[in-house]
């Protein structure tokens, strides 16, 4: 079993590498980007068999380790 | 006195973190990242800058989870002192002991030079030998400083005197110009800048030692 977790930063937490993608863009004729923000994405293969425990353990590992949740917030895909 | 330093694959303060509590007259025992335990009769705990674990995942991320991770932060939670610099302090707040996170530098560089700082009070043992609105100079050296807390943890900070010490000239984006924080008990201190890096002289400055001798004479009876 696969598992996608996406961690962003979440809203109101200012992006500076986001901000600098969104200026390069501006510079290479992209007009009208009106905000870039960057994240995460992070692939895991899984030795589970059930989707809803799959869920729930990486639930866990985002909390423990993969997102610090003081900035960030997590988004979990499970296939 | 005895100061435990850690050492994490990456860490590269590690020993000049040893040297300033030694200058200042504490024992010092080095301990290993795989170590699940501090050593008996510690009192107060470095964790040194560096790019533990190459900084993988996120500055302090993955040192804040290691086999002495997990010892650090049971003896801060039995009131035990502790120091976080640079790296370290990214550690101490991946931990949780220390609230707010280090993000990328506002200019996105990194930025190695003497920076002034103000201290912005003097109650802690960190600070005390300062004094509150005192100007010290240390060096910063890092890509990750720019602190970062939501507006409800940074009035409890405010509102606590917890600030320790704030940059002159805000070279890193931090709210509030916050280059360091002392924790709800003001015994665990987590910083940017590098007092270890200013114990004498020959470095181009010596403002860190007092607060190294001020460790130094921690549980020393007077």
């Amino acid at each position: 079993m696969k598992a996608r977790v996406h961690v962003m930063l979440k809203d109101g937490v200012l992006d500076p590498q986001g901000e600098a993608v969104r200026h390069a863009l501006g510079h290479l004729g992209f007009g009208g980007v009106e905000a870039v923000r960057q994240g995460k994405v992070i692939e895991l293969d899984l030795a589970a068999t059930d989707k809803a425990a799959a869920e729930k353990e990486v639930v866990a590992m985002c909390e423990k380790l993969l997102a610090n949740t003081v900035i960030e917030k997590y988004t979990i895909e499970i296939a | 006195m005895k100061a435990a330093v850690i050492t994490f694959p990456g860490s590269n303060c590690d020993r000049d973190l040893a040297v300033g509590f030694e200058k200042a007259g504490a024992e010092v025992i080095r301990v290993w990242h795989k170590d699940t335990e501090l050593p008996k009769g510690v009192d107060i705990v470095g964790v040194p800058g560096g790019f533990s674990y190459g900084d993988y995942l996120r500055c302090g991320a993955i040192a804040s989870r290691s086999p002495i991770g997990q010892a650090i932060a049971d003896f801060a939670g039995r009131g035990g002192y502790a120091i976080g610099i640079c790296n370290g302090f990214q550690i101490l707040t991946e931990m949780g002991l220390l609230p707010g996170a280090l993000m990328r530098n506002a200019s996105l560089k990194y930025i190695c030079k003497p920076v002034t700082l103000k201290v912005a009070t003097s109650d802690s043992v960190f600070t005390a030998p300062y004094g509150k609105g005192a100007e010290v100079v240390f060096p910063i050296a890092h890509h990750d400083g720019n602190y970062t807390i939501d507006p409800e943890g940074l009035k409890a900070l405010q509102g606590e005197d917890r600030v320790a010490f704030r940059y002159a000239q805000n070279p890193n984006g931090s709210v509030d110009d916050i280059a360091g924080v002392l924790s709800a008990n003001r015994r665990v201190l987590g910083m940017m800048p590098h007092p270890e890096r200013a114990i004498e002289d020959a470095q181009g400055g010596a403002d860190g030692a007092a607060l190294f001798r001020a460790l130094a004479a921690l549980g020393v009876e007077a």
